[in-house]
């Protein structure tokens, strides 16, 4: 018989039940636009309204801080971008405007940040904070990189392919005694901390004041909800100017008819992560620890990467030493089993996961890196077989790649 | 990243893999920054005073393709005088699997520099 055990929760997840449930309506009946005045107009309007309450409560804010946007990407680009342009055009003609960032958050964030600093090569200054070989920022050096005119920190909550849990809280209180400075100083810049939450709802609190956070990310479709729609959370006060611009939906800051199937299922998988949350961690966290126990009891010259204890319990990234990641994903596709890998060879760039090459920069470890990620819907018997097939496919590789030489490692430098 | 059917059956039914006892050369190919590792071992006879590729083996570290491609060469060189067998390119290896998909043509086609490597190596220990 056939198996399927998606391991691959962190890529995106299949949708709950009842956050379908809660979409249909407005994908039939309830077609309205929400901001239309009509009936059906305002019926669309007031779901849109009570799920923007939902993750206002969830994040512990204003109805009003929270802005709809089509996913994270969206989201990150806006936060970013968004505040540099309201910061530059206020502060253009007083100084350049500096970022801090680290190496191992996602490519949107990367990316945006690039695009600034190539466009405004002459207004923008980033810093990229390195990670020790847990995956993990070290708040001393943010203290470190911290400078007058530091405007903008943005740093994830959990890493999407080690699932490492960065320590924002300690963050936050370095970013506090820094704004008490700048007040002392009567320096005007403001300095705002922007976290990444795409992967954390279903295990980690939201709420933006225990992580001392004006600007928070997060998306539907990576916590049992559609794909196609996420939040940027803004807390009251944030320069931030838009980068869609149209209608002036979404207080101005982000124009475009409202997705508001896409909002309502958000809304339901918000208000389901808070409350199965508990529950959650502790299964997971269970089936987590047992896969890991039993991988590592079947095979040999395994590595994990990244904190095993400041990690996210649904996230286990282990590198298979004399194994390279895409052909056991391969094998593994073949036997019904789906994970990730950081190996170049999944993706068009011939580059090894800039993740991986952050935590230990060896590349023959970053390729023989394969990601699993756990979720609600898996059994202890999936597992089961999931370990039985790695543990084939893997020592079936090994057997290919027995004889060559392996050393010829990059160590870090 | 889709792979043609004859990818997949070499890459998941490898032939000739492993070793050979005393081979008259080996071509040891590729980067670990790219993580393919290659190593082709042969065995040369002579054939009407001509030098052929009498046996072939391989080991690879590497991606699907890398191991697909392997697998080829070692069917495409057995055989073969050692004029003919250092006439093999990477097209002709990607061709004999109905393609590679472009991002692979380059990083994990290595199995044709293995195999000439091996070549040289005999003949400069001959």
């Amino acid at each position: 018989m056939s198996k399927n055990v998606y391991l691959d929760y962190a890529a995106t997840t299949p949708i709950d039940k009842q956050v379908l449930k809660s979409m249909l309506p407005f994908l039939k009946q309830n077609y309205g636009n929400a901001s239309s005045l009509h009936t059906p107009g305002r019926k669309a309007n007031q779901a849109v309204e009570k799920s923007r309450a939902t993750i206002a409560h969830a994040t512990g804010m204003q109805n009003k801080e929270v802005i709809f946007t089509s996913g994270a990407t969206e989201s990150n680009n806006l936060a970013i971008k968004g505040t540099f342009q309201a910061l530059n055009a206020k502060f253009n003609s007083l100084k350049k405007l500096h970022f801090i960032t680290s190496n191992i958050e996602h490519h949107c964030v990367l990316d945006s940040f690039a695009y600034l600093k190539k466009k405004y090569p002459k207004n923008v200054e980033i810093t990229y904070l390195p990670v020790n070989e847990k995956g993990l920022i070290n708040p001393d050096i943010l203290a470190k990189a911290l400078k007058k005119n530091t405007v903008l920190i943005s740093i994830m909550m959990i890493n999407n392919e080690i699932g490492t849990a960065q320590p924002l809280k300690k963050i936050a209180q370095i970013i506090k005694k820094q704004k008490k400075a700048r007040s002392q100083d009567q320096n005007p810049m403001p300095i705002y901390f922007h976290s990444d939450a795409t992967q954390a709802p279903s295990y980690f609190s939201i709420q933006c004041s225990a992580y001392g956070l004006d600007l928070l990310t997060i998306n539907a479709h990576k916590i049992y909800g559609p794909k196609g729609v996420g939040a940027l959370v803004i807390k009251k006060g944030v320069l931030i100017h838009a980068i869609n611009h149209g209608g002036g939906h979404e207080f101005r800051k982000r124009s475009g008819t409202l997705n508001v199937p896409g909002i309502v299922g958000m809304g339901k998988a918000i208000e389901l992560a808070e409350k199965n949350r508990d529950k959650n961690i502790e299964k997971i966290t269970k089936l987590r620890d047992y896969f890991l126990n039993q991988i590592s009891q079947k095979l040999k010259r395994i590595k994990v990467n990244g904190s095993l204890k400041k990690r996210t319990p649904n996230n286990i990234n282990i590198s298979f030493l004399g194994v390279e990641g895409e052909s056991l994903l391969l094998l593994l596709d073949k036997k019904g089993i789906y994970v990730s890998t950081g190996s170049a060879c999944s993706s068009n760039s011939l580059q090894a996961s800039h993740v991986q090459l952050a935590l230990h920069n060896n590349h023959l470890r970053a390729h023989s890196s394969i990601r699993f990620t756990l979720g609600k819907f898996l059994l202890k018997s999936d597992l089961d077989y999931a370990v039985q097939e790695i543990s084939k496919a893997v020592n079936r590789l090994r057997k290919i790649s027995q004889g060559i030489n392996q050393k010829s490692e990059c160590k870090k430098s | 990243m889709n792979y043609s059917a004859k990818v997949m059956d070499h890459f998941t039914n490898p032939r000739n893999l492993g070793t050979l006892k005393n081979p008259d050369g080996v071509g040891e190919v590729g980067n670990p920054v790219c993580g393919d590792l290659m190593k082709i071992y042969i065995k040369i006879s002579e054939k009407n005073s001509q030098e052929y590729i009498q046996d072939i083996k391989f080991q690879t570290l590497g991606c699907g393709s890398a191991i697909a491609t392997s697998s080829m060469i070692t069917e495409l060189a057995r055989g073969k005088t050692l004029d003919q067998a250092l006439k093999i390119s990477r097209d002709d290896v990607a061709n004999e699997l109905d393609g590679l998909p472009p991002a692979k043509l380059h990083c994990s086609n290595l199995a044709a520099d293995a195999l000439k490597k091996a070549i040289k190596d005999y003949q400069n220990n001959k």
